[in-house]
């Protein structure tokens, strides 16, 4: 596999920062991309997670997910299902929420942040705290998952994504979403509970929401 | 060291923040497959892909020339086990396949990749023999069990029923069907093991290590000291964890094997097959009331199937034993072994089923006498537990339909079934009693008192998810008279004094009856101390094997009600919540939030049973169809309205030092059976086949008028 062809610029072209997140032009990283060899099943590469770059040498066939939590010890991030039917394994990549297992990781580009990275300067993310006080959790599996989901939830209604469940006026004026339940409930429904926690993750997702817009 | 001379305020009963969350939502509590010791291997189990017969072959050499492949385990080369009792763990241990997706090999490889790979080319040759997967009913080798699950009879008669039921002015029979269900929690099934100069470190997704331990040692023949199990966090079990299961054999099976740390975390598509499911049921219900409603003859029969490797069978005919007066009554079981999957506990075995088939013909029974099924219910709320005739330590039964009426609106519903449409809306409610047994374990625990007036309280109590680690901490508390965050608990490991699994709903009570004791011993001998106390603190231990263990002259269960509102699309048949509502009566409630999360949580598991959930045996494959979470649908947030739950204060002196009763299962108990009464109030059509996905409306529907 050789991505050099895929390297090319930034398609959003939205953040400044872009070409040190490509893999192999990283600070530091004299490697190329692709296979040492033709016909290799590894590659080097450079994954930025959480505002740190890892130099890494990699399986073609490892996803994100499991770069994640095999190879950087990152295990917050977590392995529901491995078929993007779950949600638990949901990160951010360039601020989008992704199933991560089902992102090869050779093939990733841009800042990953997992639920390790959410708090920031030592201060625990809105959402986090809105979590905790709410009880959105039990058994904590899908928790990481959720919360990633929650925070780019916020960004895209923020940014005016329509839902299913948005009405066609209000999706047409554009402009941010409005947050109701019915709204958060549907643009939560990526994330699977077990433990039955969606009435109070939507509480939390409320509470946290007010947070981040007052 | 003196207490403090103003005990601090009760920690029980308080809200106090569950202790993990923090670790939770950071993404720094550990799983099972989450620590990977130096030189892991990863193991990855393969499944047969036959429905009965022998495996004739292993082509293990073609494998083990691939690209990191260290080992491939099968019934040539395993390590023997001692027999087992649940023998759903010989795994490995001859050639053979008593139903599809039985784990026949093991692949081993130095990465997670690499196994899968392995694990996906290796070559196994069978010999197929004709299999038999049903349908249970009717068939021609149903036995009558000797016992059901949770070791009740599988039958019980009082009284004539045919000649009661015969006789009655009202009469209602009933036949209902349920799917296989699958507890799918959201961590699967995993293992991580590894041999130290002969002894055995092992983290386990389980409810319960201290078991996982005894069974490993028994299995392997080794020292239960030479054996540590931890289970520090576990994504949720609903059962499907409660007693090891095969991917913790296999595990150690590995590493023993190949001298290596290995990790096995099952596919999520493996887990219907391997880790036990909640078996289909035909349940048929008889009930005979006189002119007033009063029931005077009730007749259960449950219809199930288990596999050939080991007899389970709910007991969905015992909670008929509890509910509701009856002098003439039958309950009785019975199950055939098929070479299918083999079941085993889900979230309140028996309860949930049960209760769904005896809270349907419930309501039916109040639309043939006229009467409002609350009053119905009310009507035939008993005074002694029906089946033993003792009474009861506390039922609140009434109490749950009277608070949940007023709390719903109940007494504005209009009986008449489907008459209220809105568009293509159709709405209706509909209401349903649950019970769950009270059950207690015998635990151990002990508690230290440190000079610098700290406790720590330790046992292998396990939180998967319910808040034990909290409200452990809170029972400490207020048995030592300690602030709470002075009480530091440790649990989650089998090298801490032996605890109980968490399931049956038993877990704060088993646990924190021996909690409570060794506290309560502990803040005895402080208050005898005199001086600092020596460096090591103090310390006091607890076994409650007598107490705990101890029959009680007294029949104690926890009672709920539901109340569900929906709306059935008349065009489409999808079935949606609008509300639905519970009131527990279940003794005292220690920690309002954690319960509420666990009240909810049930209902929601409830909403999935009713509506969504379903696994399809596939009987010429014999192995269930929905193998992922694509196709089994486990209810997502935009399916679950607000749920309300509520509960009564209940006093009740029978149960232990805290007065709990368990609340894990309730939940779920009659949850499914409000939903399936709301669907009949709606759409005026009795359907009696879970779950109620909208293939299944269609055929009553009006539709859209021309």
């Amino acid at each position: 596999m050789d991505r050099d062809g895929t390297a090319g610029p930034d398609p959003a072209g939205h953040d400044d920062r872009g070409d040190e997140r490509r893999h192999g032009h990283g600070p530091g990283n004299s490697r190329h991309d692709g296979p040492d060899r033709p016909g290799e099943s590894t590659s080097s590469t450079v994954l930025q997670v959480n505002g740190s770059i890892h130099h890494l040498r990699l399986d073609h066939r490892t996803t994100l997910l499991d770069a994640l939590r095999e190879h950087l010890d990152l295990t917050g991030a977590k392995k529901g299902c491995d078929h993007g039917q779950c949600g638990a394994c949901t990160v951010l990549v360039d601020g989008r929420r992704v199933n991560s297992c089902l992102v090869l990781a050779v093939a990733c580009d841009g800042p990953v942040t997992t639920v390790e990275g959410l708090a920031e300067g030592g201060r625990p993310h809105p959402l986090q705290e809105a979590f905790v006080a709410r009880d959105a959790l039990q058994c904590g599996y899908c928790t990481p998952g959720q919360l990633c989901s929650a925070v780019a939830l916020l960004a895209e209604a923020a940014a005016g994504h329509p839902s299913h469940v948005t009405p066609p006026r209000a999706a047409r004026a554009g402009g941010p979403a409005e947050l109701t339940r019915d709204e958060i409930r549907e643009r939560m429904s990526g994330n699977l509970c077990r433990c039955g926690a969606y009435p109070h993750i939507v509480d939390a997702v409320t509470d946290a929401h007010r947070e981040t817009v007052r | 060291m003196c207490p403090p001379p103003t005990p601090p305020a009760p920690a029980t009963g308080t809200d106090a923040e569950r202790r993990d969350a923090w670790h939770k939502v950071t993404g720094t509590a550990r799983y099972a497959a989450e620590r990977t010791p130096p030189g892991c291997l990863h193991a990855v189990p393969v499944p047969a892909t036959i429905a009965r017969g022998r495996v004739t072959a292993v082509h293990a050499d073609e494998i083990l020339r691939g690209p990191g492949v260290h080992a491939v385990l099968s019934h040539e080369n395993a390590p023997r086990l001692a027999e087992a009792d649940d023998r759903t763990l010989a795994v490995l241990q001859n050639d053979r396949v008593p139903h599809r997706g039985w784990y026949v090999a093991l692949v081993v490889a130095d990465t997670p990749e690499n196994a899968r790979a392995a694990a996906d080319a290796l070559r196994i040759e069978y010999a197929a023999e004709d299999h038999d997967a049903g349908p249970a009913d009717g068939h021609p080798r149903l036995r009558t069990p000797e016992e059901v699950n949770g070791g009740h009879p599988a039958v019980r008669e009082r009284g004539d029923f045919d000649a009661a039921y015969a006789t009655s002015a009202f009469r209602v029979d009933a036949t209902y069907t349920m799917t296989a269900l699958h507890n799918h929690p959201m961590e699967p099934h995993a293992s991580t093991a590894w041999w130290t100069d002969g002894a055995l470190t092992v983290h386990d997704s389980s409810q319960g290590s201290t078991t996982v331990r005894d069974v490993l040692a028994r299995l392997f023949a080794l020292p239960r000291e030479r054996i540590t199990v931890g289970s520090a966090h576990v994504g949720g079990g609903f059962g499907s964890k409660g007693t090891p299961r095969p991917q913790v054999v296999l595990a150690v099976m590995a590493a023993r094997h190949t001298g290596r740390p290995v990790k096995l975390a099952l596919p999520r598509r493996h887990l219907p097959a391997t880790v036990g499911h909640r078996a289909p049921t035909v349940q048929r219900v008889r009930i005979g009331a006189d002119a007033h409603g009063a029931i005077q003859a009730l007749a259960h029969e449950v219809t199930t199937q288990t596999s050939t490797v080991t007899e389970f069978v709910e007991q969905a005919a015992v909670p008929a034993r509890v509910m509701y007066a009856s002098p003439h009554s039958r309950t009785t079981h019975r199950v055939v072994a098929l070479d299918v999957p083999t079941p085993s506990w889900m979230r309140a075995p028996g309860e949930a089923s049960g209760m769904y088939a005896l809270e349907a013909a419930m309501d039916e029974l109040a639309v043939a006498t006229g009467l409002d099924p609350v009053e119905l219910r009310l009507r035939n709320d008993p005074d002694r537990e029906p089946d033993s005739g003792r009474p009861f330590s506390s039922r609140n039964l009434a109490g749950c339909l009277r608070e949940g009426a007023r709390l719903f609106g109940w007494e504005d519903r209009d009986p008449r079934p489907g008459v209220r449409r809105s568009g293509d809306r159709l709405t209706g409610t509909g209401v349903a009693s649950a019970t769950y047994p009270y059950l207690v374990s015998p635990s151990t625990a002990t508690a230290r008192a440190a000079p610098d007036g700290t406790y720590v309280v330790r046992l292998n109590a396990t939180d998967i998810g319910t808040g034990a680690r909290t409200v452990l901490a809170q029972i400490a508390a207020d048995a030592l008279q300690a602030p709470l965050d002075s009480v530091r608990v440790e649990i989650g490991s089998s090298a801490l004094p032996d605890a109980p699994l968490a399931g049956g709903s038993s877990g704060t009570s088993s646990w924190g009856w021996a909690v409570h004791r060794a506290c309560t011993a502990l803040a005895d001998r402080l208050r005898a101390h005199s001086g600092p106390l020596p460096p090591e603190g103090l310390s006091a231990r607890a076994d409650t094997a007598e107490e705990a263990g101890k029959e009680s002259p007294y029949a104690r269960h926890a009672f709920g009600a539901h109340f569900a509102e929906v709306e059935v699309d008349a065009v489409t048949g999808e079935v949606r919540v609008n509300r639905l509502l519970g009131v527990f009566a279940a003794g005292r409630i220690l920690n309002p939030r954690t319960a509420r999360s666990q009240f909810i949580g049930g209902m929601t598991m409830g909403i999935g049973m009713a509506l969504t959930e379903g696994s399809t045996l596939d009987r010429r494959y014999g192995e269930f169809v929905e193998r992922d979470l694509a196709s089994y649908h486990v209810p997502v947030n935009a399916d679950v309205p607000s749920l309300e739950a509520h509960w009564l204060d209940e006093d009740d002196p029978h149960l232990n030092p805290m007065g709990s009763k368990g609340i894990g299962e309730i939940g779920i108990v009659g949850t499914a059976a409000a939903l399936a009464n709301a669907v009949h109030h709606a759409v005026g059509v009795r359907l009696r086949d879970l779950p109620l996905t909208p293939d299944r409306l269609l055929p009553h529907l009006p539709g859209r008028p021309d």
